[in-house]
């Protein structure tokens, strides 16, 4: 009897010290810290982020957060300028200890940071940025992008163009003159030339990024008269040329392309007509046709404008997507460790090749070979429709990210020199508003 | 480039340099008499953009036509209380002391304003164009412009500078002005309250600020930072000017509006060099601007 209660004993006394040991490596809390624009033009798409992110990270919590562990935010303005970013950046890896973090919105934040995460071994998903060269030029271990860069998403929107416009003549290009509107038309017109090289380029304009006025560049294009005008803008510089634009009749004369226009729609309300063609970076769309009626889709949604004011733009969704791909490699890396909480470094090796979805948008794939994001592209021209005091889209095409995206380990540019004419006719399904 | 294209970047050069007149002529008058560089010049600009956008969307539904007076109501309003704040609490302290101290608080205001900015108004886009769409478009050579742009932001921007300078060289108060700007000393010793002068010319070069960013507000996205680009452009042409020079404001806005629309329609990559390629250019031949004149220092 003595030996029976003995070894009784012993296994409660084990099986507490296990309890423990366990209880000792779930953290508290894990630490996300996150990089958007809280100030500047840019925070247009920063502060929407920003209030996604703290109603995901609420509703992730109220469900028990990741593995039984809540999650902590804590942000940094990306629009404090490039020194002020990186010193806040470690000092959120350093001293505050984030688990991981989302940075960043701009390119030119992205290409700081990715560094900086690399040296200081904390794993970082490229949220929102675009610059495709990123992670074409080296291979990263602790970066990786939670959704898709500049080459599918310009390519899927001159896709598009090609399939429903195909017998344009001439275009102008009137992009932002940073890196974002110089790399976009780049990759652009370098898939065009390749595709449709009769094309004649007409005008190339860079007006100054947040310039307030466009007459000048809408007389010349007026004079012009070219049958395509392409713009990569976005925030007020877009609404602006597209204001300014419609005001002189210049949307009725060329066909206007927005190449990432979804998170001006709602903004420009009655004064975006019919017929431009749209794109979402992404297959971002808060009428997404595959998803709009699913109920967590539309909770969502409808959350989020309660709380803004607004329908959710692309920017919202790709911070959703950080969130969700950090939930699902969490829940990988810990069932990769037998239930126990797993290191930083198994929660690196679990992220590599993950596919996450969020039930927002279509799956994305975390590619193994250079840790970019494989998602969809959804482009859709304008319609108006009752009940709605801003433009809708329709005839939208959701594209496959395998098909328009450059092969991992293959530069963007060179890979676009080698598609053929024949690359616009590929199936891509077509969905009515 | 054609005679037709030629006519049309002419029209499109004198609308840009009217608006751009309107903001530099306010910042180069307080410089003029107060010898300040008002950095919050911008924050100023954004502030009439965002204040007439404001009414304008109020008033609309009740009256189109009173988006008018409400551009020129939200003026007068930022000139007032804003400027009138900004002489009178941060500046008139500092009267006297070393510049460097004016130019970091008129900065501070700048940065305090920028931020007060996105607590009133946010961060999304805001567009309130009902003024120009109640003018008609007019038709040059097949090419539709606004009548607002190249119709009424010159006339305003003609009126300004005539008014301005009726007003300094045909009034007392202008006189007044004019005789602190020549000499403080000798004019606070005849009996005239230079303190007054003082918050005189800030609340209407203030005033002038708000005025822009008014008449640019049915133009133009009100975005977060558009003051701080045309605080950095007005000061491009003050500087070109001559510190101070109304006319010579007016010259160098017309020479920048000018030269980017013919730049925009033959080599557009060097459209944002224009205004400090200028500037460089004046400076390097004429070191105290276009109009301005070699200060003479007292001992």
């Amino acid at each position: 009897m003595n030996c029976f209660k003995a070894a009784f004993a012993a296994g409660i006394a084990l099986a507490t010290l296990t309890g423990a040991a366990l209880a000792q490596g779930k953290p508290q809390e894990i630490k996300i810290g996150i990089t958007t624009f809280l100030s500047g033009p840019a925070s247009v798409f920063g502060v929407p982020a920003k209030a996604a992110a703290e109603m995901i990270a609420e509703d992730l919590n109220k469900k028990g957060g990741i593995g039984g562990v809540p999650v902590k935010l804590s942000f940094v303005d990306e629009g404090a300028g490039g020194e002020a970013l990186v010193s806040n950046y470690r000092r959120m890896v350093q001293d505050e200890k984030v688990d991981a973090t989302f940075a960043s919105i701009s390119s030119g934040s992205c290409n700081q940071l990715v560094p900086v995460a690399e040296d200081l071994k904390v794993m970082n998903f490229m949220w929102d940025c675009g610059a495709a060269s990123i992670l074409e030029t080296k291979k990263y271990r602790y970066n990786f992008r939670t959704q898709a860069n500049g080459t599918p998403e310009m390519l899927a929107v001159l896709v598009y163009l090609l399939k429903t416009k195909p017998d344009f003549k001439t275009i102008a290009v009137v992009n932002q003159d940073y890196a974002w509107g110089r790399e976009s038309w780049e990759i652009f017109s370098t898939a065009l030339k390749a595709m449709k090289p009769d094309v004649q380029v007409v005008a190339e304009l860079f007006p100054k990024f947040g310039a307030p006025d466009y007459s000048t560049e809408v007389s010349r294009l007026l004079a012009l008269r070219p049958d395509v005008v392409l713009t990569t803008s976005w925030g007020g510089d877009l609404d602006t040329l597209v204001r300014q634009a419609g005001q002189r009749g210049l949307l009725q004369q060329s066909t206007f392309v927005l190449a990432i226009g979804e998170s001006s729609i709602q903004r420009l309300g009655k004064d975006l007509p019919e017929g431009l063609i749209v794109g979402a970076r992404g297959d971002h769309w808060f009428l997404h046709p595959e998803k709009k009626n699913d109920p967590a889709f539309k909770a969502f949604a409808e959350a989020f404008k309660a709380k803004t004011g607004a329908w959710p733009i692309y920017p919202v969704y790709h911070m959703a997507q950080a969130f969700t791909a950090l939930q699902t490699v969490y829940e990988k890396a810990i069932k990769a460790n037998g239930g126990n909480w797993p290191t930083r470094e198994q929660v690196v090796d679990a992220t590599s090749g993950t596919e996450f979805a969020t039930g927002f948008g279509r799956p994305i794939t975390l590619r193994p070979e250079d840790n970019q994001g494989l998602e969809a592209q959804l482009v859709g021209v304008t319609k108006a429709v009752p009940g709605y005091d801003f433009k809708l889209l329709d005839n939208m095409m959701i594209f496959d990210p395998k098909v328009i995206t450059n092969p991992a380990g293959q530069r963007s540019v060179d890979w676009l020199k080698t598609l053929k004419p024949d690359f616009v006719k590929m199936d891509v399904p077509t969905f009515k508003q | 480039m054609n005679s037709t294209l030629a006519i049309l970047a002419v029209l499109d050069g004198i609308s840009y340099a009217a608006l751009v007149f309107l903001v530099s002529v306010g910042l180069s008058l307080i410089f003029g008499v107060l010898r300040v560089v008002n950095v919050a010049h911008g924050s100023l600009y954004a502030f009439g953009a965002y204040l007439a956008a404001t009414f304008s969307l109020a008033i609309a539904p009740i009256s189109p036509w009173l988006t008018y007076p409400a551009l020129l109501a939200a003026s007068i309003v930022i000139g007032v209380v804003c400027g009138g704040f900004i002489e009178r609490f941060l500046l008139r302290p500092l009267y006297g002391r070393d510049d460097v101290l004016q130019l970091l608080i008129t900065f501070a205001a700048f940065m305090i304003m920028d931020n007060l900015q996105r607590l009133i108004w946010g961060v999304q886009p805001i567009f309130a164009a009902e003024p120009l769409k109640l003018l008609p478009n007019i038709s040059v050579f097949g090419v539709n412009y606004t009548s607002y742009q190249v119709l009424l932001l010159p006339g305003v921007a003609l009126a300004t500078l005539f008014g301005l300078r009726y007003f300094l060289r045909k009034t007392l108060a202008g006189a007044v002005i004019l005789a602190v700007t020549e000499d403080r000393e000798a004019s606070t010793a005849i009996g005239i309250d230079a303190q007054r002068v003082y918050f005189l010319t800030f609340v209407i070069g203030a005033s002038f600020a708000a005025l822009g960013g008014a008449l640019a507000s049915p133009t133009t996205s009100l975005v977060p930072g558009m003051g701080a680009d045309m605080i950095v452009l007005s000061f491009a042409v003050a500087a070109t000017a001559g510190l101070g020079q109304i006319e010579g404001t007016a010259l160098t806005a017309l020479m920048i509006g000018l030269t980017r629309a013919f730049v925009i329609y033959l080599q557009p990559e060097f459209e944002v060099l224009v205004p400090y390629l200028l500037m460089v250019l004046v400076l390097l031949v004429r070191p105290f601007g276009l109009f301005g004149a070699v200060q003479v220092r007292k001992i």
